[in-house]
């Protein structure tokens, strides 16, 4: 990129900066290493003492076992990961159509309180979900929606970090772009369909990765109770929580909730740093 | 403009009115949204304020009971000043560290060639979306025999007799809980970083070469960061949130609650009150009081970002 500057770094500043990179990933990969070794761990091997990191005769077992409790299960695994997976589905469907509808008026027009929603908008980019879970179960209890998939799937279209993304890489898209499509008579909508969409497509490829990755790990304990509405989390965290004996079996847990937002994440790469690249807050 | 300031307010009103007349089509757009986001981010604001001046256990009709909650909160809770002492140690803390490594980390990327760059930056960004993958601390550190680093310590004779109960001895549970936050709290900003360190054009770098900055910190300081006001901005939002909201972990590590309360964050508290007793108007005071600190120290750190570079 600037090869004529990179010169400027001294030979001992690039042996600096690729040692500080070398350390402090290792201490960032440590305890992702540390999960994937001691999901193929043998019973033996899991309780060695003194512990080892690396597997030494990996084995299968810990995610035969895990199968085996699943189709043990009360209710029926598929039907935790069928929640899981609808939840995730609908909710990050519903939020990329109406977030990115409303923030193509927001950034390619202006009319009276548009500029003061967006404000909005990144003030509450502040609330963390904990935060707003209590308020957010009154409410719920007023729409008569506790213990329904809806109060997991609808707050998940107000999610303020994909709107204000899809806002600000709309920002980048050239007004005349628009202009044109008008002149040919093309309307509102399909000007936002036809047009809009297809050329922001790096931003809501990055807003349904956000999205699939907040509701994936949703347990949402808070608002629904029946066993059967529960989600796939939620009935992983039961089986880690039978204790020792489940120690070789949670370890393939946490490998495979961990292995599915890496891979969204890994396939979406180049996609998110280009939407990132216009995630500046303006004055 | 010139006109509009001679404009009288009837005039004005009429204005308006035509201005959003004409942009029917614009609310139709926005409305779908705005509805979802009014009524679970905007009206659970609202709600909370209301109920904070309220006793309300969801079965019974709330009553008013004025202050109460906040003066029980301010000088009869003990347990409320343990938690804002924690959590402001932990915001204080790990915002700040947390936003300086993501910058680092993210300027030290920026020169590696492009394989590299996308293998580090998942290594880096890694931790913070691994779903419960910050269990795994709990077996690092554990007290009992398979914990990693007791076993480590007395391997290299560090540990000797009682090995060192780093989740239940008040001594150890902050330290812990700090470097795992820390661990995981590079987040969206460091992303942003990364993206917005790609787009300064370089021109900028030699018209700065030509104007005198002389060494690379100049350079950073002239250039890089005053170009990167928009992103420095989202990553302090992002921080702001991402330590003043610390829940999970230290449930997963240290329990809850936690020994002595060593590690109870505000939002612990809120928890407490709000999902377990049921006390709802005392849960909501809590929470409104956490907005107001998290507003307050975004404002702050607004007025300090746009000082870069002058």
């Amino acid at each position: 990129m600037k090869a004529g500057l990179r010169q400027t770094r001294s030979v001992w500043g690039n042996i600096f900066v690729y040692l500080m990179l070398a350390l402090f990933g290792a201490f960032f990969a440590f305890p992702l290493v540390f999960a994937i070794n001691h999901a193929f761990k043998p019973l033996n091997e899991l309780f060695l003492f003194p512990p080892r990191l690396f597997v030494q005769q990996p084995t299968m077992s810990n995610f035969q076992d895990l199968f085996a409790i699943m189709s043990r299960s009360r209710i029926t695994f598929s039907r935790y990961i069928f929640n899981t997976v609808f939840i995730t589905a609908a909710g990050t469907f519903g939020h990329i159509l109406i977030a990115s509808m409303g923030a193509y008026v927001v950034s390619k027009y202006r009319f009276p309180g548009s500029r003061t929603f967006f404000k909005l908008v990144i003030i509450t980019l502040l609330f963390s979900p904990h935060v707003l879970a209590i308020p957010r179960f009154l409410v719920m209890n007023q729409l008569k929606w506790i213990d329904t998939y809806l109060a997991v799937i609808i707050p998940a279209f107000a999610m303020p970090i994909g709107f204000f993304l899809l806002k600000q890489f709309m920002d980048t898209v050239p007004m005349t772009l628009i202009e044109a499509a008008k002149i040919d008579g093309a309307k509102e909508f399909s000007i936002f369909w036809r047009i809009v969409m297809p050329t922001v497509k790096p931003a809501w490829l990055t807003v349904m990765v956000f999205s699939v990755l907040n509701l994936w790990s949703a347990q949402a304990t808070n608002f629904i109770f029946s066993e059967e509405l529960k989600t796939l989390p939620y009935a992983l965290s039961q089986i880690i929580g039978g204790g020792v004996q489940r120690a070789g079996v949670g370890g393939a847990v946490t490998l495979f909730i961990m292995i599915v937002p890496l891979i969204v994440f890994i396939s979406a790469q180049s996609n998110i740093i280009e939407t990132m690249a216009s995630s500046g807050i303006k004055e | 403009m010139e006109e509009s300031r001679k404009m009288t307010f009837a005039e004005r009103k009429k204005w308006f009115l035509y201005d959003v007349k004409m942009s029917k089509t614009y609310y139709l757009f926005l409305f779908p949204y705005v509805l979802v986001f009014f009524t679970f981010m905007v009206l659970p604001v609202i709600i909370s304020i209301y109920y904070s001046f309220t006793y309300y256990n969801v079965f019974e009709p709330a009553r008013f009971v004025g202050m109460r909650n906040y003066t029980t909160l301010l000088l009869g809770d003990d347990v409320f000043l343990r938690s804002v002492t924690n959590t402001l140690l932990m915001a204080l803390i790990t915002g700040p560290v947390g936003y300086l490594m993501a910058f680092i980390f993210a300027w030290f990327i920026h020169g590696l060639p492009r394989f590299l760059r996308t293998f580090a930056v998942l290594i880096f960004y890694a931790p913070t979306i691994s779903g419960n993958v910050f269990m795994i601390w709990a077996l690092i550190f554990s007290g009992d025999q398979y914990g990693y680093i007791n076993a480590m310590g007395r391997n290299m004779g560090l540990i000797t007799g009682q090995p060192i109960y780093f989740l239940t001895n008040p001594e150890y549970m902050m330290p812990v809980i700090l470097i795992v936050i820390l661990w995981m709290s590079l987040g969206h900003g460091f992303l942003s970083f990364v993206a917005g360190l790609h787009t300064i054009d370089r021109s900028q770098y030699e018209a700065g070469y030509i104007d005198g900055v002389r060494n690379r910190w100049q350079e950073l300081w002239y250039i890089t960061l005053p170009n990167m006001k928009g992103m420095l901005l989202f990553g302090a939002v992002m921080a702001i949130t991402q330590s003043f909201g610390v829940a999970d972990v230290t449930v997963a590590l240290c329990g809850f609650p936690s020994t002595d309360y060593a590690v109870h964050t505000i939002v612990n508290h809120l928890v407490d009150y709000g999902s377990l007793r049921f006390d709802m108007g005392y849960a909501s005071a809590i929470a409104t009081i956490l907005f107001l600190m998290m507003i307050i120290c975004n404002k702050y750190i607004q007025k300090f970002i746009n000082r870069i570079g002058s």
